[in-house]
């Protein structure tokens, strides 16, 4: 049986499945200044009748790498960083601990500036002196070699509990993204491995010695041992868990917009083929933007909590959030409320949510009936026009080829499915105002839950190969290999393959159950003078996100099955 | 954090899957490096940058510029539309007040292509800056344009496109004509009568270097700048001054390119030219895009740069100032050159041969052009190719005179047809373009 945990703002979800489908439901209120306790009462609540030599796999989404950031609780790290010519490095600089040294690599891998080991070991000096014992080494084209940040990492390697090596972090571009990245990995490390530990450990004395999975924000999972080394990685795994949630219900073939309506926000994404659309860099998270992957999910201030208003520009929805409903005890008209005068939503104070909506009809001269109409049409609305937006940004990504230009797909959702609260309400509403076909998730207010632990392992790999140097590195792998230069493109993609594939495996993947995709594949003749001198191959490979193979079965039931109203 | 002082747009289309042949200059691996350069150096991130996708030109947007023989789809790739289209794109984000200033950083180039387009010239078949400008004329009413080329070849195709505009200056700096490709754009071409002295030409002696092109600009080209007032300043940016640059012969740096840009500031840059794919072009284009963005360059910098061994000799200076001078002469002293030149002639007429190397095609032109005081002057072209094309093309100018439009109305219904393949009229007042076809 599988434990599927997810963390959210004010409530805990947590699911146990099991050969009967959805086994076992649990929420709990999220503390947010103890987030260990709470996810220790989540999951004494759901193993409480369980057999603990059952359970097979533990998946958690937590907020504590993202509240970390967000609430600037980052630990001191040290930043060791090389340049070259171009932007100045001191525009990135980060923390109290950044030391720029001498050295640069070339967009083609070469070395225009060696490492000035004295340098280094000034920093070194420093940074001991100052209690630092956490570094980033992060170098401009590291990715394209990685020699000067392995050079330097092996020279400090002593004195540090753990260094943060940047060209393992992704083998995509931007080295102000890969500096972040680098920082966030290391400073979020000490908590990050803190608390799982300790969650590792409470388990064990529970006698369940099943493996920890912890999220990321592309909808995969990664093992601990991962984990330790990428902590950034479950950044932003919230919106992850409700569209993984969300893919087992999409249609295939089709596009779909998922819409997981909350209080104070709606989280939208896109699917295509049950396959989540990534984001081309990686997560911006504050002042921070990373190479982290991550799912194309895009946060608009508006949910069943939102401020109603009405002025001079008439009636407004948000964007902030002051509070619960008025039915629920709140200051302030909101969606919710707008549904309690409409007699949909029940089990809360109906008097007080009138009183709410009444204040905005007289504002508006209509019955409050009618305020209550056009103020949750008018919400439904607005979503629908966020969605419309978020598929123009991802139509309107530039393309660098004839043939994306001319035939680049275009992606023009027909699907909608709507998870979170108050989904039945919206989803109804939605089949009116729109062409889409709409569909609610089942179980969907643990759906996020349930997406969490049936979520496969994923990761990436790239690959670039210079036959004119006769050189293949895969600076995420850590890997420099010298190859024939006549090497076939196939080779190549062979060759990524099964580095992908060992990575997979190393990271959590079960064998056989998982899908690569070849992301990006280029080949560019190099021409000096007029004559050949070699081929420059680029291959970016993914395991693909998705859900294990057993959730066929578990949706199926999960489908099938009547919802249980607790 | 970095902020750019001026919102600036890009429009980056590398044309990874488009080539001339396999081993020509104009080949899918030339933009490669300058990719990895500007994704590495995180320009795109930078706060008040924007990156546009390049939308596919219209054949309206081409026809309202070239007369293409027989038509465009012969003369046009695909990577044409879509180039052409990356310069409109970023035309139309300035207008729009979106971006203060945009760089149109796309292949294949543009500035060797005329008016009349049998093939391609010089890597070139149509003409991304006209298309663009003629687009924002019509679209959005600019009138005034300045067009200053710092690509290292002559822009013999944007000078042919406005030799008769009196509302657009084109002024190209390059390699002096006698020692490069395509051999023209001495001092002494500068334009037709009707619009004499708003196409400048400034030949630089070989082996130019910053100090050079920095006094050009500064010397001669602000000062014109000023006087002429235009509503737009595009800027051809060829990168081929380049020290490291396989096809030519000058001494300019990705400093000095940065530099000039922050001189001129103009509304749009395009690239043109620019062959050294690993040394020049990754740090010139950073340059070019800091600079625009007001953002600070000064450590962007090619690896093997000395400025030691870069100096130009007291020879070349002495050479470059004779030619920035005679540029500023010829500039201010063009209403008496015109008056002169038109007299109380009624129709100007000249004979050219133009040659297409990068598709081996001959033409020969015989224009007549409408002398006129009130407009830039309704002309026509009698081309005559040997791929046995025979066209005559008749050109009715935006701001044309009813005098004029008269004149090419009988020319283009009183033409021939027996003589000719096709008869095509240009109408840009009504933005048309019209055929006559056997």
């Amino acid at each position: 049986m599988i434990i599927g945990l997810d963390v959210g703002g004010t409530h805990t979800d947590v699911v146990l499945l099991g050969p009967g489908g959805l086994e076992n439901r649990v929420k709990v209120l999220t503390d947010p200044t103890n987030l260990f306790s709470t996810v220790l009462t989540g999951l004494d609540k759901i193993t409480e009748k369980i057999d603990p030599q059952q359970i097979t796999r533990v998946v958690l989404s937590t907020t504590l790498t993202t509240n970390a950031i967000v609430e600037d609780k980052l630990s001191a790290v040290g930043m060791i960083v090389t340049c070259g010519p171009g932007i100045h490095p001191d525009n990135y600089r980060i923390g109290k601990h950044f030391y720029i040294v001498d050295g640069g690599i070339d967009h083609s891998g070469r070395e225009i500036q060696s490492i000035d080991e004295t340098q280094v070991m000034d920093a070194v000096q420093k940074m001991v002196s100052d209690g630092v014992s956490h570094v980033g080494v992060v170098g401009k084209f590291s990715t394209r070699n990685p020699d000067h940040e392995t050079k330097i990492c092996n020279l400090i390697d002593s004195y540090f509990e753990k260094i943060f090596p940047g060209h393992r972090v992704s083998g995509n571009f931007s080295f102000p993204r890969r500096i972040a990245t680098t920082y966030l990995n290391a400073s979020i490390y000490p908590i990050h491995r803190a608390f799982f530990e300790a969650v590792k450990k409470s388990l064990t004395e529970k006698d369940i010695n099943a493996p920890i999975f912890i999220l990321k924000a592309d909808g995969g999972t990664m093992d601990f041992d991962t984990s330790i080394d990428f902590p950034g990685q479950s950044i932003l795994s919230g919106p992850a868990a409700s569209v993984m949630g969300s893919v087992a219900f999409a249609d295939d073939p089709a596009e779909t917009i998922v819409l997981d309506i909350g209080g104070t926000t709606t989280d939208m994404a896109v699917l295509i083929n049950r396959v989540p659309v990534l984001v081309p860099n990686g997560i911006e998270i504050n002042h921070f933007k990373t190479l982290i992957r991550a799912l194309h999910t895009s946060s608009v201030g508006l949910g069943g909590d939102s401020a109603v208003r009405f002025g001079p520009d008439g009636l407004t929805i948000g964007p902030d959030r002051l509070g619960p409903a008025m039915a629920y005890g709140g200051n302030v008209p909101t969606p919710t409320d707008a549904l309690f005068v409409l007699g949909r939503a029940k089990d809360g104070n109906l008097e007080n949510a009138v009183m709410g909506i009444q204040t905005i009809a007289s504002e508006m001269g209509v019955s409050p009936e009618e305020a209550a109409i056009r103020i949750f049409d008018e919400t439904c609305r607005l979503i629908l026009g966020k969605a419309a937006e978020m598929v123009e940004k991802i139509n309107s990504k530039p393309v660098y080829t004839v043939r994306e230009a001319l035939e680049g797909h275009q992606i023009n959702p027909s699907h909608l499915l709507v998870l979170g609260g108050p989904a039945p309400f919206f989803a109804e509403h939605f089949k009116k105002i729109s062409d889409f076909k709409v569909d609610i998730v089942p179980q969907w207010d643990v759906a996020n839950a349930i997406g969490t632990a049936l979520s496969r392992t994923t990761c990436e790999v790239t690959l670039f190969v210079d036959t004119y140097r006769c050189k293949a590195i895969a600076p995420e792998e850590n890997v420099s290999e010298s190859i024939n230069p006549r090497i076939t493109i196939a080779e190549v993609r062979a060759m990524a393959h099964e580095l992908l594939v060992k990575k997979a495996l190393r990271e959590g993947a079960v064998p056989g159950e998982f899908e690569t995709d070849v992301l990006e594949e280029m080949e560019f003749n190099m021409i000096r003078n007029f004559q050949l001198i070699g081929r420059n191959i680029r291959i970016k490979m993914q395991v693909r996100p998705g859900l294990m193979h057993d959730y066929n079965e578990i949706t199926s039931m999960i489908n099938n099955k009547p919802r249980e109203t607790n | 954090m970095l902020k750019a002082k001026h919102q600036t747009g890009l429009v980056f289309f590398p044309a990874f899957d488009w080539a001339i042949s396999p081993t020509h200059p104009e080949r899918e691996e030339r933009l490669l490096y300058t990719q990895d350069q500007i994704m590495e150096e995180g320009l795109l991130d930078i706060n008040g940058l924007h990156e546009y996708k390049a939308e596919v030109v219209e054949i309206s947007d081409v026809q309202r510029v070239h007369f293409c023989v027989p038509d465009p789809w012969k003369v046009m790739t695909e990577s044409h539309f879509i180039s052409a289209g990356g310069a409109k794109t970023i035309g139309k984000a300035v207008m729009d007040k979106k971006i203060e200033r945009g760089f149109a950083l796309v292949r294949p180039p543009g500035h060797h292509a005329m008016r009349v387009v049998h093939g391609g010239r010089g890597f070139c078949n149509v003409n991304n800056e006209a298309i663009m400008i003629e687009h924002l004329r019509h679209a959005y009413g600019v009138k005034r344009v300045a067009i200053i080329d710092t690509d290292c070849h002559h822009g013999d195709g944007t000078q042919d496109i406005y030799w008769h505009d009196k509302d657009t200056l084109f002024v190209s700096i390059h390699q002096d004509g006698r020692t490069l490709y395509p051999g023209s754009g001495a001092a002494e071409e500068a334009g037709g009568p009707n619009a004499y002295g708003t196409t400048l030409n400034i030949p630089l002696p070989p082996y130019t270097s910053q100090e050079g092109f920095l006094y050009v600009i500064q010397e001669a080209i602000l000062p014109i700048l000023e006087d002429f007032k235009p509503d737009l300043i595009v800027n051809s940016a060829g990168q081929d001054n380049h020290f490291t640059d396989p096809l030519t012969n000058m001494n300019f740096c990705a400093q000095g390119y940065a530099r000039m840009t922050s001189l001129l500031k103009p509304d749009i840059a395009v690239l043109e030219g620019g062959y050294s794919i690993e040394g020049a072009l990754p740090y010139v284009n950073v340059g070019i895009i800091l600079a625009l963005a007001g953002i600070d360059y000064c450590h962007v910098c090619e690896p093997d740069y000395n400025a030691d061994n870069l100096r130009q000799t007291p020879e070349i200076t002495a050479d470059v100032k004779m030619a920035a001078q005679r540029a500023l002469k010829t500039y201010q002293n063009r209403e008496q050159t015109r008056a002169m030149r038109i007299g109380d002639k009624k129709f100007d007429e000249r004979r050219r041969s133009i040659f297409y190397d990068t598709d081996g095609i001959y033409e020969n032109q015989f224009e007549t052009l409408q002398l006129c005081r009130e407009c830039s002057g309704s002309f026509k072209i009698d081309s005559r190719a040997d791929t046995g094309a025979h066209v005559l093309c008749v050109h009715i100018p935006v701001n044309a005179c009813p005098e004029c439009i008269e004149t090419a109305n009988q020319w283009y219904e009183g033409a021939d047809l027996k003589k000719f393949d096709a008869i095509f009229l240009q109408n840009r007042p009504e933005d048309t373009y019209r055929v006559r076809k056997k």
